[in-house]
């Protein structure tokens, strides 16, 4: 038995691969399911129902994409020229850190600019702070081939840590009674409402615009082939003159703004303060979206409203039926294998012999 | 020589990958003390018959007897046991190990626990003798030549009692000298009674060392004929099916110099290494590939720096920059097209469009779809570039030589066009790296016609092959490489078969020697 690349890929496979990992995904759940003792139908039901069921179901679910989109787009344009990011989590509490540094209270003492001045500058330094801790492993890997999946993985430790630190120190809120959580943002440094009532807030308006101008940059611009053909073959992009390493570091600074920016509008969008469990491994959870959509930045918008969906879909079966709220977790870890082995079946076939 | 029943017959062998007819019933029979050539192009079918035959594919349909038993299908150790062997044309062999260890390897169960080298070795030395092969046995691989090396891979089946051997494109690695050497214990082996398949697309070789000739096309057997009967002409046709004309170079007088490369050196790989290329001239640069081509393709490229020395193109010095040399209207052909001369996963359109990217096909960070599409549709037409679905289809799936016809394309056109601003014109300078390495003859003689058009009209053109035929065909002067030295360019009239050969294992005649010092 062995694999064999497939001469021509068909699109209409690499269109289906997704949904049939999506499929497969609740196939292999479902024993997950059962063995919890729960009906399968009524879980499903509740998932979904929960996720995607009601104007407040959608409202939670977009509110829980927001960050992932952006966190997704982070990882899809580093995987796009194979620089792999592990460490938007890392870049996106970084994004945040730096978002409530220059926009926070802190007792008074805070910048006091006009909003339309302070709010660009909180976004910029949370992008500048992401896309500087990228730069270094990327540099690393580019001047010395140091393995760029290690460094970016092990810098979100170190990055929990310095914010661990900067919460219980320079910028604990003396107001929090003790919990280890920023100073908040200043009032108008917050988000907007997008829906009255909820909390879906601007934020999604940024990541979808986002979206739409990657994938747009990717398909027409010079940089966006440049990324592709450093991708697929950085000798072949070399000797056609495509500046290898020049490619690879705006990649990796695009890659750590979007994380940072991810980090920024989820304080500014929601609590409107940091605290060590603002992310819920959106910086992980970053990784599997940007492979289930294929790379593809407009991919990433679906794949993020998927994952959110069973995500916040689970939250609330699990008040219904007794089916931990794991599955969900359960749920995209298959989904994201099953996408690798459903992408790897478009390009290849099996052959028995 | 004694013609019973033969060794091997093979009937009726067909099969199929998807679509792809690779072998439509071809029957064959090889007799002792024989040699067989197996001619075709690339994707004829050979590979795969041989695959078949050696037990690693099943055939879909057919049989296969040796020596008269029946060969059970997809069993490499029943072929191996039935006295079939093969010499790769990429050695397996393992270079840390002696020569010795790489004869036994595989021939002892694990669980022998003491291992008869003794008796191993006698037979080696024995066999080494009986072939006139001689080999020391406790050498270490990785210190061989290449020559040297293949007769190790030759032992090896030897040593397994090999009756059958078959040899694929055995000589695409050697100097004509270890060529010249190779043939002749073939000729032994032949005489002890072996028989041999010899697989090549080099006419000349396969009329000078076959008793007969199979040529496979496109999957079938089209003739067998017996190499007394058959010329390179004929040959050629039924190889590819149609008359072929190999195009005849005519002599250029070299023009103006267009490219200097002075005393350039790369510690192990390049040492002082000058030459001068003239426009509407072809010079070749002859050698068994790894002694430093690669090192000078690369700078001549824009890929890489020389630590010391200088490359001016025209007047000026040029950079380590494959930009850079683009722009200065410089056509690039690299030795691999599908590591470095494309990339596979993007579209043929933006593969063709790849070099001017930034450039003619840029305006405000946006690439200009339209001229670029153009420009690949002019590249496809103008050279012939065929496509499962034209311009949007990945590289990837394109055959050796439409690949090749792109990136020669694509350098030729671009380079043409960028030099002075209009088209149709031939580039300033052509450097082609090993340029119809793995094509089939009719690509070759395109590929050839190709350089000899640019040159014709006042391209100066580098080209860089260990095919010695494919240098003579063409080069107005040829430098050989050995080691990383470069003997001065001399008049393809002023060199002889031997003389290049001597230059091609590192001793410069003495004529050359007293050139250089002049």
């Amino acid at each position: 038995m062995r694999l064999e690349a497939r001469t021509e890929v068909s699109r209409l496979m690499l269109v289906a691969a997704p949904f049939a990992a999506v499929a497969f995904t609740l196939l292999v759940s479902s024993l997950f399911v059962a063995w919890a003792g729960a009906p399968l139908s009524q879980t499903y039901a509740l998932i979904f129902e929960g996720g995607f069921g009601s104007r407040f179901a959608w409202s939670e679910t977009l509110t829980r994409a927001t960050p992932l989109i952006l966190t997704g787009l982070s990882v899809a344009v580093a995987f796009r020229a194979r620089l792999f990011n592990i460490g938007a989590e890392g870049q996106l509490y970084a994004g945040a850190l730096a978002a409530v540094a220059v926009g926070g209270l802190h007792g008074g003492a805070g910048f006091d600019a006009h909003p339309a001045l302070l709010y660009p500058a909180m976004m910029a330094a949370a992008m500048v702070a992401g896309a500087l801790l990228l730069l270094v492993p990327a540099l690393l890997r580019i001047r010395l081939g140091v393995d760029e999946v290690v460094t970016t993985l092990l810098l979100n430790f170190i990055v929990l840590l310095f914010v661990s630190m900067m919460l219980d120190g320079p910028m604990k809120d003396p107001t929090a009674m003790g919990w280890p959580q920023s100073v908040a943002l200043q009032d108008a440094m917050q988000l907007e409402k997008l829906i009255e009532r909820t909390r879906v807030h601007t934020g999604l308006l940024w990541a979808l615009t986002l979206a739409g101008m990657l994938w747009f940059l990717f398909r027409y611009s010079t940089f966006g082939f440049a990324v592709r053909a450093v991708g697929a073959n950085p000798r072949g992009a070399a000797f056609v003159g495509v500046p290898v390493a020049r490619t690879m570091v705006l990649v990796a600074l695009l890659s750590g703004a979007l994380a940072g920016l991810a980090g920024a509008i989820e304080v500014a969008g929601r609590a409107g303060y940091v605290t060590l469990d603002m992310s819920p491994g959106y910086g992980y959870t970053g990784i599997v979206i940007a492979m289930l959509a294929g790379l593809n930045p407009l991919g990433v918008v679906a794949a993020a409203v998927f994952v959110a969906g069973v995500l916040v879909g689970a939250d609330s079966m699990s008040r219904g039926v007794a089916v931990p709220t794991y599955i969900a977790d359960v749920i995209v870890a298959i989904a994201l294998l099953s996408m690798l082995v459903a992408t790897a079946f478009a390009r290849y076939r099996l052959r028995w012999q | 020589m004694a013609v019973n029943a033969p060794v091997l017959r093979l009937s009726g062998i067909t099969k199929s990958f998807g679509a792809l007819r690779a072998n439509a019933a071809i029957s064959l029979e090889v007799e002792r003390g024989e040699v067989l050539a197996l001619l075709g192009e690339n994707g004829a079918g050979k590979s795969t018959l041989v695959s078949i035959l050696f037990g690693h594919y099943v055939p879909d349909e057919g049989s296969i007897e040796a020596f008269g038993k029946p060969l059970p299908p997809g069993d490499p150790a029943a072929s191996l046991a039935a006295g079939i062997g093969m010499v790769h044309q990429h050695f397996t062999l393992a270079d840390n190990l002696s020569v010795l260890d790489n004869v036994m390897l595989g021939t002892e169960p694990l669980w022998w626990g003491v291992s008869r080298r003794k008796a191993a070795r006698r037979k080696l030395v024995a066999t080494g003798e009986r072939f006139g092969l001689q080999v020391d046995p406790d050498a270490r691989v990785g210190t061989l030549s290449v020559g040297e090396r293949q007769r190790v891979e030759i032992l090896k089946a030897l040593y397994r009692d090999a009756r059958v051997l078959i040899l694929d494109e055995p000589t695409a690695v050697l100097t004509p000298r270890e060529a010249e050497s190779l043939f002749d214990t073939l000729a032994q082996l032949v005489a002890e009674g072996l028989s041999l398949i010899f697989i090549s697309h080099k006419l000349d070789e396969v009329l000078r060392v076959s008793n007969r000739i199979a040529v496979l096309r496109g999957g079938r057997l089209v003739a067998t004929l017996r190499a007394a009967d058959a010329d390179k002409a004929s040959l050629a046709e039924l190889m590819v099916g149609r008359e072929v004309r190999m195009p005849e170079a005519k002599p250029h007088a070299p023009g103006a110099v267009v490219c200097v490369v002075a005393n350039i050196r790369v510690r192990g790989e390049l040492h002082d290494v000058s030459l001068s290329l003239h426009a509407g001239a072809i010079t070749a640069i002859a050698g068994v590939s790894g002694n430093g081509q690669q090192a000078l393709a690369d700078i001549l490229c824009g890929l890489r720096a020389p630590e010391a020395g200088s490359v001016r193109v025209g007047d000026a010095a040029m950079p380590a920059s494959p930009a850079a040399w683009i722009a200065a209207g410089v056509a690039r052909v690299p030795e691999d097209r599908h590591a470095v001369g494309t990339i596979g996963d993007l579209p043929l359109w933006e593969n063709a469009m790849a070099e001017h990217h930034a450039t003619r096909f840029a305006r405000g960070g946006m690439v200009r779809r339209g001229p670029a599409r153009a420009f690949a549709r002019r590249v496809v037409d103008g050279f012939d570039v065929r496509s499962a679905r034209g311009l949007d289809t990945a590289v990837r799936s394109l055959s050796g030589g439409n690949m090749q016809k792109l990136v020669l394309g694509r350098a030729l056109l671009g380079a043409g066009e960028d030099a002075r601003g209009q088209t149709g014109r031939a580039p300033l300078l052509i450097v082609a790296n090993q340029p119809t390495w793995g094509l089939d003859i009719g690509a070759v003689a395109f590929v050839h016609q190709q350089l000899l058009d640019a040159c014709a009209q006042g391209s100066a053109v580098l080209l860089i092959s260990d095919d010695l035929d494919e240098i003579f065909a063409l080069a107005d002067r040829i430098a050989v490489m050995h080691a990383g030295h470069l003997t001065p360019a001399r008049a393809t009239s002023a060199w002889t078969l031997a003389a290049i050969g001597l230059a091609m294992a590192g001793s410069v005649p003495a004529a050359m020697v007293a050139d250089h010092a002049a």
